[in-house]
């Protein structure tokens, strides 16, 4: 099986879950912007969640599979492929995404996933280091994907009940927990409204629209262990929520954390989007994530009994 | 040493504070006992400078008290009872010298003439004074092999640029406030580059992708842009 890329879209990346336990050699977590909806694409396949996909972004790809095969997108919602849903493809079929309409990062789950080697204990693509997934880069128009073939029988009469997912539609609010320098940039952070800025990437989404101002002396701070979803503040006072591809280390101030299961929402925001932040506990973000997991779980086992 | 919360996926342990290197043996004996058994759900160990930090999965500890939050730092006060000794150990061995040559100035540093400004210092005593110290890695980090390296004089400390660089050539030398240190790839990045060298800091290919390691010294060589360019 093989998966013919006629055109590579804006940047589709090969993604899995991404490469923990390297962070202490400076290398990032990496993986989806979004995982949630990685994740539950694979499920809908019959792959384990953590199987490497393409993560297509705000222009998709057109691809060409040479054999029979089950494909399933989740996340931002493209022309040319319903999300959430699973779809037999045949042999020689194309599939055309067009432009992200919804959100900005889709994940295209194939059964048996793209098999490309495995570099640091995962297929993740790092794009700015230039290794992982298909030869370290985005891809390009005439490429060639390995994929794997499925003996199974291929059905596809399910789709995700919508209230599951996250609440991508009202994505204008991102829950965060306070950070170490919250308190030097008075309420501000609550009280703006920011704009997606469109240097935004997949290691910072950069906010425009409003400005951070450090109160009191802006002492350099020595550098520690950064986290996708840390709301760094850098003196020009234009705050980056770091992201999938954030590096392990920084020295700017922290005002906050995105919660990780806010990282989708603040993954599926386009250029010129506006966001605000609302506080919530650090014990309700852990509720909350765990409530999530509870959920991809009772997904897995529903999921299970089709593929069974 | 004291807990605090990065975000809802890690615990900070804070063992001292600013650039010191004598908290490093404790960081590194800390991060050597906490990476010996890392039970389901805590998946990575990151040591910079004063702290240790261990990242771990909220929706995979429970919801049940104690709180994954709870839970990590259970498990760090427990891995941390050899603390003591094993930072004996650490200070006992000590680490390797790495020379690495530099391009100062030019199109390969193009903040040198900033940061002389701001240091009130030549562009050649800037050079002199940063190629004759002897730093010692604190941590790696910010991107992959990327040194935090200790031992910059203070006459040649200079704040981060108030908007970071969109794109920093790799190999760049840079200063950050205290710091000093080498970009190994093309990365954003906002500290004074003030030179380059052509060394490659990172292979992801190999065992031991990153070419310096925390506890290792280094010196720097001042190489002339041709040296740099022959260097390939």
């Amino acid at each position: 099986m093989e998966i013919n890329v006629i055109r590579g879209g804006m940047l589709t990346t090969v993604q899995d879950l991404g490469r923990p336990g390297h962070r202490s050699a400076g290398v990032p977590l990496g993986g989806p912007m979004d995982s949630f909806a990685l994740r539950v694409a694979n499920l809908l396949v019959g792959n384990a969640e953590d199987t490497a996909v393409l993560e297509c972004t705000l222009l998709g790809p057109e691809l060409v599979f040479s054999a029979d095969t089950l494909i399933a997108l989740g996340g931002a919602e493209f022309e040319g492929l319903a999300a959430w849903q699973p779809k037999v493809v045949t042999a020689g079929s194309r599939l055309k995404l067009g432009a992200a309409r919804k959100g900005s990062r889709g994940y295209l789950a194939v059964a048996g996933g793209i098999d490309v080697p495995v570099v640091m204990g995962s297929r993740s693509t790092y794009v700015r280091a230039g290794f992982g997934g298909f030869q370290g880069r985005a891809l390009r128009d005439g490429d060639v994907l390995p994929g794997v073939d499925v003996t199974r029988h291929l059905t596809n009469h399910w789709r995700i009940d919508p209230r599951i997912l996250p609440g991508y539609a009202e994505a204008g609010t991102v829950r965060v927990v306070r950070g170490a320098q919250l308190e030097e940039f008075g309420g501000a952070l609550f009280a703006a409204e920011f704009k997606i800025l469109p240097q935004s990437d997949r290691m910072g989404i950069r906010l425009g629209g409003a400005k951070l101002t450090r109160i009191g002396g802006a002492a350099e701070l020595v550098s520690a262990a950064v986290a996708p979803g840390s709301v760094q503040v850098p003196p020009d006072g234009q705050p980056i929520v770091l992201m999938a591809d954030a590096q392990t280390l920084g020295g700017y101030p922290q005002a906050a954390h995105v919660i990780s299961v806010d990282l989708p929402l603040m993954a599926q925001l386009r250029p010129g989007d506006r966001v605000k932040f609302a506080e919530v506990t650090l014990e309700q973000a852990q509720k909350l994530a765990y409530d999530r997991e509870h959920v991809i779980a009772l997904l897995h086992e529903g999921l299970a009994q089709k593929f069974r | 040493m004291t807990f605090s919360a990065l975000g809802d996926t890690a615990v900070v342990v804070t063992l001292g504070s600013g650039i010191d290197e004598a908290v490093l043996p404790r960081v590194r004996a800390l991060t050597t006992l906490l990476g010996a058994n890392l039970p389901p759900g805590i998946v990575d160990v990151v040591p910079a400078y004063a702290t240790v930090t261990v990242f771990y999965e909220p929706g995979r500890l429970g919801a049940n008290r104690p709180r994954p939050y709870e839970q990590v730092c259970q498990f760090i006060t427990e891995c941390a009872r050899h603390l003591d000794s094993e930072a004996k150990k650490k200070t006992a061995t000590g680490g390797r010298t790495i020379g690495i040559p530099v391009s100062y100035g030019g199109e390969h540093g193009p903040d040198l003439t900033e940061v002389a400004r701001h240091c009130g210092l030549s562009v050649t005593e800037v050079m002199a004074l940063h190629a004759k110290a002897d730093y010692l890695v604190h941590a790696i980090g910010f991107a992959p092999g990327f040194s935090y390296l200790g031992g910059l004089p203070a006459k040649l400390s200079t704040p981060r640029r108030s908007t970071p660089r969109v794109s920093v050539p790799a190999g760049s030398v840079g200063i950050g406030g205290a710091q000093t240190g080498v970009y190994p790839l093309s990365t954003p990045g906002g500290w004074q580059i003030i030179g380059r060298t052509p060394l490659a800091m990172f292979r992801p290919g190999d065992a031991e992708p990153a070419l310096l390691r925390v506890g290792d010294k280094v010196k720097f060589r001042a190489i002339t842009p041709e040296e740099f360019t022959r260097w390939k």
